[in-house]
């Protein structure tokens, strides 16, 4: 099975991750995005995941604010694209801790580091949690040790830094494009995915 | 906070996006963006080498602005370099900008190659996985052309890290994809496939993918890996949940590489090997029983894996198609998902049933479930799984149960939403004619398509139609009944009124016996709709008029004053004008006979491809449409077998109202030549030009019209033109002369011993003709006989238009031999000469004299003497029918006279030659011998010459 592209987006319409398996023009994807959102957003929520789009198939899940939209072929396995949304999920939340979706803003970096060890080419690669993981953390501390000469103090200041702006976006500061108070919503709570998911599968 | 180290914590970029976030509109979002390209193009630019960390900081500022949605023209050359950076961090950025903003910079291409090339080469594993990562990121052509080679080396090599095997295997399956050409089989092909016995399951997962895609392709290489697939899916569906560790997901063993492995399977036949086909066949019953057994979580994620495996497993069972009781379980499964209360189960169950619906095993199993399905479309919310409930009737349908599938699908189109209407009314259309045992239900299911969703009534569909009840003749009274009823609503749509005219117009005389449906109300019933109608929808109606007159001579006047209202005649359509025109010149100066030939019923329609067909094909794409379900149950269409498949790829559309229903080998009921408009001044408007076809459009419809004035194809000739002067002796109207540049159109009249001919010159491209000249010569003898005089033409043609010249002839004596038009002109630079026998003959000078039989014997006997006689007998040349004789006579210039030949059959004629010199009267005389398919053709006038002369003209016309 092939994934064509994922995209994630928030409630507002926001594009938040894109990645692409297959060649196309900047100016194609701009309007297949576009197109997308629209027709996702616009779908009622007890609507199945499922649609049928061009020559496609999407399967897209709403956690918190975010959607999670794949596009796959035709004789493409829907469900377990929709799991692989969910292992997807599951990492982000587990690497950043109650991932929320100012996460993947600040850190979008780490969002696409995380996707290809777990999807390559547009196929799982890696689909054991603990291995894809494993392998983020490597490389997490090939980078502490790269960091050796910098200042110690200097990840303190950026997360107190980060902290403090998730704070003043969810509480202080007024919202800007009237997006942001949902921001911070945990995205494995929220939506479709009831509160006791976290308990069952050990992430609290 | 979180628990891992979000990064190595970019201040700058951290508060750079938040600025981004704190913009309080668009505008004050450019502003910044603007500001930070500014700046960091000032940085890439500034003496000072930029350090690593910042290089790497401005690199991804510029990331997330290109995420943002802005184009990001540089920083290519930085992010390079960072990629060749020892120091993990910032070849990670350099590698995740150049992932995402492919360039295609061959000077770039070319570093980035080198820098992959390096850190394939370093065997730090870390650094391998990036570099993989990239190349199958981009998977351009230039990275398969330098790695296609070297990846395969890695994937099977003994001491390669197990991530790093992943992430070769799907690297070579990406550029597998995109260039396959570069990507060579060899000797690894063999190795990759005992990847499906490794140890690692996430190695395992990767390769299967790999494996899949190459098998797709070259089933042949990789045969062995079925049976390692079917050992290793027996192993997983066998094993106890927990085995599997890490790679069992909410209870369930290893869902994707289950998934995978199905998919491998579908890529080959059943398995020969007895063991190991019931070695298959326990692992899919297994998956069928475990969807039986209640589920160990009650989280959705448990059921979606367990389910998708499932669903996948049903692909293989339908692949196969050979195990019916795997089919019929697998459909009692799928029959159990179609009520579930899971939205998203209810649509995969609907849509897989579809492709069990075409298996011969579990179609009728299928059928089962139609009531559910019934209820499925009718209860719904969601219009995605109403669209798959519709499919799958279509699916199911045949002949047992099409009058309750169409039936409920009529009724769900009441309501049926906007998006999906018009397949449904395709479906409808393809399932009506396709099952109708009887065809008035056909007729009254499309009629019905038409009242409820006419807007979605495609032209394929109305076409359809007529021509099904054009060519079943025990349908037609039926269908004309129907349409008249139909009509009577106040308010019908405009498909309808198109429907009920063309079949009122073509059939309107079968219940015309009614006094209900008289004539009379047939067209004032139609005439009601006219006003409410757009263009063409009126011209249809005119020409379902005329063929009134034909079909109904009592209401020719009602008609006439119709066609001859100034809101028609007048009509600023110049379409609607035309046809008036021509339709009531037509019903003026026509007999009966020749009315009743042009006007005659349509023809059958030649056999093919339902165009609705195509259209739904065109529509969904090959791959969504039960296809297998058309070639496998032969229904029939129109008596016939269903289309082949040959037939389908061919996949006829029908441009054009005339070209689909008008058989292309016979004309529309149009214009006898007799009909063209009178005046010269129309001449270079667009009516004359059309009805001379000399717009450049190549349509089909167009060319019918030529076919009026001149029975056979006009063929584009270089040498002087010799056939379409045949084609002019009974008519004096038509086109001469038509190659790809220039179509030669002519009108003439004659009086007496007087001639005026106007040839029309029409330019076919969109260049100019230059230097353009047209002359008329004749031979010496020639000259003393027929007195030729033409005017000058204008030297210049504009691209499409056309141009007029009169030619003034006097017949001085008889003559035999023909003038040339000899014209010239440049085109596109290139010098064009085009000669034609102009067509001026002897019996262009006839007047038509009426006689009594009494004087035409008497005459005949006169002109005794056998140097005044000619006869010739000659085999039929077309076929022999009385009318087309008839009119060729008369075109021919002489008067037919009725009742003087004793017997019946035969036909005589009279007419007086005028030249200036004198006059010469002629008597014919034709025989037809029907039996023999011959003629004798007999001429007497008072000279030897003329009787000769117009004996071999007429001659050539039987």
């Amino acid at each position: 099975m092939t994934m064509q592209f994922m995209l994630l987006f928030s409630r507002q319409g926001k594009l938040r991750l894109q990645k692409w398996y297959v060649p196309l023009s900047d100016k194609e994807k701009k309007k297949i995005t576009r197109e997308l959102v629209q027709t996702v957003l616009a779908r009622k929520p007890k609507m199945c995941s499922f649609l049928e789009w061009r020559d496609l198939k999407i399967v897209y899940k709403r956690y918190a604010s975010l959607y999670f939209c794949c596009a796959i072929e035709d004789q493409d396995n829907e469900l377990i694209t929709l799991e692989i949304i969910h292992r997807y999920v599951e990492l982000l939340d587990k690497y950043f801790g109650s991932v929320c979706e100012l996460d993947i803003i600040f850190n979008f970096e780490k969002a696409y580091f995380i996707l290809d060890e777990f999807l390559l080419g547009g196929e799982a690669q890696e689909t054991s949690k603990k291995n894809v993981l494993k392998a983020i953390e490597q490389a997490d501390l090939l980078q502490e040790d790269a960091k050796v000469s910098a200042p110690s103090f200097f990840f303190h200041i950026s997360s107190a830094l980060t902290c403090m702006l998730y704070h003043r976006m969810s509480n202080g500061c007024p919202p800007t494009h009237g997006e942001e108070s949902k921001c911070t919503n945990y995205v494995l709570q929220e939506a479709e995915t009831p509160r006791s998911v976290l308990e069952e599968i050990g992430l609290t | 906070m979180p628990a891992v180290s979000k990064g190595d914590g970019m201040r700058g970029l951290a508060v750079f996006i938040s600025d981004i976030r704190n913009c309080k509109s668009k505008e004050a979002e450019i502003k910044r963006i603007n500001k930070e390209l500014a700046n960091i193009r000032s940085k890439f630019k500034g003496d000072k080498a930029l350090d690593g960390y910042s290089k790497k900081k401005y690199v991804c500022k510029l990331l997330f602005i290109f995420l943002l949605g802005h184009d990001i023209d540089f920083g290519h050359m930085e992010a390079v370099n960072l990629l060749s950076s020892n120091k993990y961090t910032e070849k990670q950025i350099g590698y995740l900008f150049i992932s995402v903003l492919v360039n295609s910079n061959s000077d770039l291409i070319r570093l980035i190659n080198n820098a992959i090339k390096n850190d394939l080469a370093s065997r730090n594993p870390t650094f391998m996985n990036l570099a993989l990562h990239c190349i199958a990121n981009v998977g351009s052509r230039e990275m398969a052309e330098a790695f296609a080679s070297e990846i395969p080396r890695i994937l099977v090599a003994g001491d390669t890290m197990d991530s790093v095997k992943q992430s070769a295997a799907l690297c070579l399956l990406r550029l597998n994809r995109s260039s396959p050409d570069l990507v060579p089989m060899g000797d690894w092909t063999a190795r990759v496939v005992h990847l499906l016995n490794d140890q690692h399951l996430g190695v395992v997962t990767a390769a299967s993918s790999l494996i899949t895609t190459l098998a797709q392709k070259q089933p042949d290489d990789f045969k062995t890996s079925v049976s390692l697939a079917v050992t290793r899916l027996s192993r997983i569906v066998s094993s106890a949940s927990i085995d599997l560790q890490d790679y069992t997901y909410y209870f369930v063993a290893a869902p994707w590489l289950s998934v995978k492995l199905l998919r491998l399977l579908q890529c080959y036949p059943p398995p020969e090997d007895a063991a190991l086909r019931g070695r298959l066949t326990e692992c899919l019953e297994t998956i069928l029983n475990k969807a039986q057994e209640p589920p160990k979580s009650k989280k959705v994620q448990h059921s979606n894996a367990k389910n998708a495996v499932l669903f996948e497993a049903i692909s293989l069972i339908i692949h196969q198609d050979s195990e019916p009781t795997l089919l019929v379980r697998a459909c009692n499964q799928l029959g159990q998902f179609l009520q579930h209360r899971e939205t998203n189960l209810r649509y995969l169950a609907l849509e897989s049933m579809c492709t069990l619906a075409s298996s011969e095993f579990s179609h009728e199993a299928v059928k089962t479930h139609i009531e559910t399905v019934i209820n499925a479309l009718k209860t719904e919310r969601d219009v995605s799984v109403r669209q798959r409930a519709v499919d799958l009737l279509y699916a199911m349908c045949d002949r047992s149960n099409a009058k309750q599938i169409v039936a409920e699908m009529l009724s769900y189109l009441e309501t049926a939403d906007y998006s999906i209407r018009e397949e449904i009314v395709l479906k409808v259309a393809i399932l009506a004619e396709k099952y109708a045992v009887d065809y008035t239900w056909y007729v009254d299911t499309i009629l019905n398509l038409i009242r409820i969703a006419g807007d979605y009534v495609s032209e394929e569909v109305w076409y359809r139609v007529i021509q099904i009840v054009i060519n079943r003749d025990d349908v037609q009274g039926y269908a004309a009944k129907t349409v008249f009823e139909a009509l009577q609503a106040p308010a019908c749509h405009e498909n309808l009124v198109k429907v009920g005219g063309y079949i009122l117009g073509e059939f309107g005389n079968l219940i015309a016996g009614d006094s209900r449906s008289s004539p009379l109300v047939q067209f004032n019933l139609l005439h009601s709709k006219f006003h409410l109608c757009s263009v063409p929808t009126r011209a249809l109606l005119l020409s379902a008029y005329i063929k009134f007159i034909n079909l109904f001579p009592e209401v020719k006047a009602t008609i006439q004053d119709v066609l001859r209202s100034d809101s028609q005649l007048r009509n600023a359509d110049v379409e609607i004008q035309q046809r008036a025109v021509e339709y009531l010149r037509l019903s003026c100066v026509a007999s009966t006979d020749i009315l009743a030939t042009v006007l005659e019923e349509m023809p059958p329609f030649p056999e093919r491809e339902s165009s609705i067909l195509a259209k739904l094909k065109k529509k969904k794409g090959p791959g969504n449409l039960p296809e297998t379900n058309d070639s496998r149950r032969n229904g029939k269409v129109n008596g016939s077998t269903e289309p082949s498949e040959k037939m389908e790829s061919s996949n006829q559309c029908f441009p054009s109202l005339f070209a689909d229903l008008l058989p292309t080998n016979r004309p529309r009921p149009a214009p006898s030549s007799s009909i063209m408009p009178s005046a010269g001044t129309v001449v270079s408007t667009h009516p004359f030009t059309d009805v001379l076809n000399l717009n450049p459009a190549p349509s089909t419809g167009a060319s019918l019209l030529i076919d009026v004035f001149s029975e056979t194809s006009i063929e584009a000739s270089t040498e002087m033109s010799e056939d379409s002067f045949h084609r002019f002796i009974c008519k004096n109207n038509g086109v001469l002369y038509e190659n790809h540049l220039l179509q030669i159109g002519l009108r003439s009249e004659y009086r007496q011993n007087l001639g005026r001919m106007y040839i029309f010159y029409g330019n076919k491209t969109s260049a100019q003709l230059l230097n353009f000249s047209s002359s008329v010569t004749s031979s010496d003898a020639l000259k003393a006989q027929l007195n030729v005089q033409s005017k000058a033409v204008d030297p210049v043609i504009e691209g499409g238009a056309q141009v007029q010249q009169i030619i003034n002839i006097e017949c001085v004596s008889d003559f035999t031999d023909a003038p040339a038009l000899n014209i010239q002109f440049r085109c596109s630079g290139t010098l064009q000469n085009i000669s034609v026998k102009l067509p001026v003959m002897l019996n262009k000078f006839f007047q038509p004299t009426e006689m009594t039989s009494q004087d035409f014997f008497q005459r005949w006997k006169q002109l005794g003497d056998p140097r005044q006689e000619v006869q010739k007998i000659f085999k039929a040349k077309h076929p022999m029918d009385k009318d087309l004789t008839k009119s060729k006579i008369v075109g021919f210039g002489v008067a037919l006279l009725d009742a003087v030949d004793p017997n019946n059959e035969n036909f005589v004629g009279a007419g007086i030659i005028h030249t200036k010199n004198t006059q010469v009267g002629c008597l014919l005389r034709l025989e037809p011998n029907i039996q023999a398919q011959m003629y004798r053709l007999t001429l007497r006038t008072s000279r030897d010459t003329v009787s000769q002369r117009l004996c071999d003209l007429l001659a050539e016309q039987f």
